[in-house]
């Protein structure tokens, strides 16, 4: 147990103390500037932010909700293609996504014209387009762990499909919806290029836009700490509800069969079915088509896209890895403890980088190590930190939920039998957890693949990302070895995903 | 994962162990020092001419440069500073990080007589509004025709509170309309489609195709005519004026190596450093070249007046610029 305590503290110490080291600093500068800035423009900013997020959230669980029950209920050729594909968004750089939608419903797009894309609903769009897909997969590992029992308990009792729902897959859904439904929030809070690129103007301007004019064009700590706190405390009381809205979760106790859906056998509830995947292909594939279709013949095989990729591999690998050790900890901690505010900390600590822009986090790291070390040589080190921080959220979502339901099954089975330490990671939890684990380590590498804000705080002349190339590449009038960059990235994803898909399946069937 | 850790130090350690020859650590924007930009060219020419290595920093941009340096104060390991614009020479004097430069001012090549004596120019170029001749056959003749034109030719603009063309362009609008400036961008508003981060999104969105003009340089259609080999992307000579970037670069005072951070700012002005800038910087030389520039640039337009605020101006009335133009849009 005191192993276990001082595994926790270590890892919310480490978070914490990152997030301290980052904040601490421009709070003071702040401080020292004599706080300023609340102006007329910052409650239009804030109430801004707020309705985009809201809105964003809203139309991305709301379409998720019938799309990935379809998805659990249905199995067609190309199912396991669709779910490949769903997770490329999350690696695309904001400007690529964009590009990728314009090419659908710009001016010059294919579709040009049906759709306002500049102005509100473009910002919409785009956000469900990267969104949509991430609240699918995170709900599908819900629906996945449903037992079979259930549904033939249900079959057996003669279930409608709204029984179904209500009974069996609602209950086991709703507990992962807050923390799901804040995720999404918090990301779209955060949102820069896809607001200012498809806003239109300075009408649509995030926290985060004033955040970084601030650190940026006015260098005015003062301010920024100002819009950071106003920040933090939005998003603090945005999870703190949501965290009231988390109920507890529902165990079953668990065989390996398989499962068979009774279903879901009606001409309406295929046609339902098939018109939410369909609703939520033609918002997805449309945009990374586009991309493809723009870039597959400009790929210009160089040295500095080998060097690219080699960086980027090499940092998403060290920053997936942190972030699902210290996920992992910290998630299994929280799965356990008693205290509310414990677990409310944990749930915060994880959530930092969404809820304290990176811009604010790395100035303040910079503030604070600049007088003790030359920064530019840890280059590399902070951008694996701030990316690895950068994916906890993404780790804790699909974490979390697992880890209370293995716990609530195994703790006092294994307790009794005296399994703990290595023996039970390699014979309880590896074995139980790893669909989990493996899609939270996914999904942490590909945050990181496309990370762009670390590495552009960070980054330098010889410590290039694939993003970071795109930039470039833009930066210097090569629109298309940028488009070209994309595709690589895109594809590299894509890669990475199967081979996790390939990986899980085979010790499914073993 | 702390053998790992420990990995990465030592590995980072081997990386920052001291080198025997005198160093001169140089902050630059990015795109300089990217495999596209002038910076490795010119780190080879200099250390022809002295037993010394350049080091190159390249941050973001101009700006982040800037930042860096007043985030570090004293204890910057910069030498010198390379990719300021005038927009920022008063503030980076007014971290008093900077000496004086001594080279001779009469060198620089600028469209103005030079005067400052902390800065010295590298390259410059006006603003322009780039036009895709494809789409657009009478593009506007003057900042005001821009503004008054059809809503239905959109143009795309960068954020002036990001980036350092979308400040260009917003001290443009200043320099020819003063006080009525908040009208004129009101004017303006419609055929913005957007305002974009950077550059690079902006001019992304305009090859793509989504609006036939965006505000760029009076060089970008050379880059188009020299690389792409097309003279479809056009600037538009406005009649008002254009408004100048100059870059320029400044040494530390405080540098223990200022000595050769005199002789790099000297350098900068003779063709071993100004001939790499045309094409792969894609401005135009500040200094003198030894050879001619490329056909192109003599297509490019050359506006038949300059407009530019002294960087006092611009010291200190930018935020509130920035903010007038802020409270104008964002209604």
């Amino acid at each position: 147990m005191t192993f276990a305590n001082f595994r926790i503290a270590t890892a919310l110490g480490l978070v914490l103390g990152a997030v301290a080291c980052g904040f601490v600093p421009l709070l003071w500068l702040g401080y020292a500037n004599g706080f300023s800035g609340f102006d007329a423009y910052l409650p239009r900013v804030v109430a801004f932010t707020l309705k985009q997020a809201l809105l964003s959230t809203i139309l991305s669980v709301a379409l998720a909700l019938p799309v990935s029950l379809a998805l659990a209920r249905r199995d067609f050729p190309g199912r396991q293609l669709l779910l490949r594909l769903f997770s490329v968004p999350l690696a695309l750089p904001a400007i690529i996504a964009v590009l990728g939608i314009l090419g659908i419903y710009g001016n010059s797009g294919m579709l040009g014209g049906i759709f306002p894309v500049y102005g509100l609903p473009g910002i919409l769009l785009a956000h469900v387009f990267f969104n949509l897909p991430l609240a699918v997969r995170l709900m599908m590992t819900r629906l996945e762990t449903i037992p079979a029992e259930s549904f033939r308990l249900g079959a057996q009792l003669g279930f409608t499909g709204n029984q179904v729902f209500r009974f069996i897959e609602w209950p086991q859904l709703v507990p992962a919806m807050s923390g799901i439904a804040s995720l999404i929030f918090l990301l779209c809070t955060a949102s820069f290029a896809v607001v200012l690129v498809l806003g239109g103007g300075p009408q649509a301007t995030t926290l985060e836009v004033a955040i970084y004019q601030s650190l940026r064009l006015d260098f005015d700590p003062a301010r920024a700490s100002i819009l950071a706190l106003a920040q933090l405390a939005t998003c603090t009381i945005l999870v703190l509800v949501a965290g009231q809205f988390a109920t507890k979760i529902q165990v079953f106790p668990r065989t390996l069969a398989k499962v068979t859906r009774c279903d879901g056998k009606s001409t309406l509830s295929r046609m339902l079915d098939a018109c939410s995947i369909a609703l939520a292909v033609l918002i997805v594939l449309p945009p990374i088509a586009s991309v493809i279709v723009t870039g597959i013949t400009k790929i210009q095989p160089d040295q500095s896209l080998l060097r690219a990729t080699l960086t980027s591999l090499a940092i998403g690998t060290c920053a997936a890895a942190i972030g699902l050790a210290l996920g992992w900890v910290l998630a299994s901690s929280a799965a356990r403890c008693t205290s509310k505010t414990l677990r409310t900390a944990i749930t915060l600590a994880c959530l930092a980088t969404l809820v304290m822009p990176p811009a604010v986090l790395a100035t303040g790291w910079f503030v604070t190590l600049s007088p003790i070390t030359d920064v530019n040589h840890y280059a590399m080190l902070l951008v694996i930190i701030l990316n690895a921080m950068m994916a906890l959220p993404f780790v804790w979502s699909p974490l979390y939920p697992a880890i209370i339901d293995a716990s609530r099954r195994h703790d006092r089975l294994s307790a009794s039998l005296g399994i703990a330490g290595l023996a039970r990671l390699r014979l309880i939890d590896l074995p139980t957890l790893r669909k989990p684990l493996a899609l939270a380590f996914l999904m942490a590498g590909i945050v990181s693949l496309g990370d762009l804000s670390a590495i552009s705080l960070f980054g330098s002349d010889n410590l290039v990302t694939l993003p970071a190339l795109i930039m470039r590449q833009m930066g210097h009038y090569r629109m298309d070895a940028a488009a070209g960059t994309a595709v690589v990235l895109a594809a590299f994803c894509f890669g990475l995903i199967t081979l996790a898909q390939y990986w899980s399946a085979e010790r499914d069937n073993a | 994962m702390s053998k790992l850790f420990a990995a990465l130090l030592a590995l980072m350690a081997s990386m920052s162990l001291a080198q025997a020859k005198e160093t001169l650590t140089i902050y630059t924007y990015e795109s300089f020092v990217s495999e596209w930009g002038p910076g490795a060219k010119i780190k080879e020419s200099f250390e022809k001419t002295c037993d010394c290595t350049i080091e190159w920093v390249g941050l973001g941009d101009g700006v982040a440069a800037l930042n860096r340096l007043k985030l570090e104060g004293a204890n910057t390991k910069a030498d010198v500073v390379l990719g300021l614009d005038t927009s920022l020479t008063a503030e980076a004097t007014a971290t008093h990080l900077f000496g004086k430069h001594g080279v001779d001012k009469s060198q620089a090549m600028t469209p103005q007589p030079w005067t400052d004596d902390y800065f010295m120019p590298f390259d410059y170029a006006h603003f322009a509004v780039i036009y895709d001749t494809e789409k657009m056959k009478s593009p506007p003749k003057s900042l005001d025709e821009l503004v008054n034109g059809d809503p239905a030719q959109k143009i795309v603009l960068e954020d002036p509170r990001s980036s350092t063309p979308g400040l260009g362009f917003l001290l443009w609008m200043k320099s020819v309309y003063g006080d009525k400036a908040a009208d004129a961008w009101k004017k303006l508003q419609p055929r913005v489609l957007t305002f974009t981060p950077g550059w690079s999104e902006a001019y992304g969105l305009f090859t793509k195709g989504e609006v036939p003009m965006v505000l760029s340089y009076t060089t970008s259609p050379a880059y188009h005519m020299v690389a792409e080999n097309t003279s479809r992307y056009q600037a538009a000579a406005f009649s008002e004026g254009h408004y100048l970037q100059i870059e320029v670069a400044g040494l530390i005072e405080a540098s223990p190596h200022k000595a050769l951070a005199q002789k790099f700012l000297a350098f900068m002005m003779t063709p071993a450093f100004q001939d790499f800038i045309p094409t792969n910087n894609w401005m135009l030389p500040a200094g003198k070249t030894g050879e001619p520039l490329p056909d192109a640039f003599s297509k490019i337009v050359v506006p038949t007046k300059t407009l530019l605020f002294t960087p006092d101006e611009v010291f200190k009335n930018r935020r509130a610029w920035v903010d007038e133009w802020l409270n104008t849009l964002s209604k």
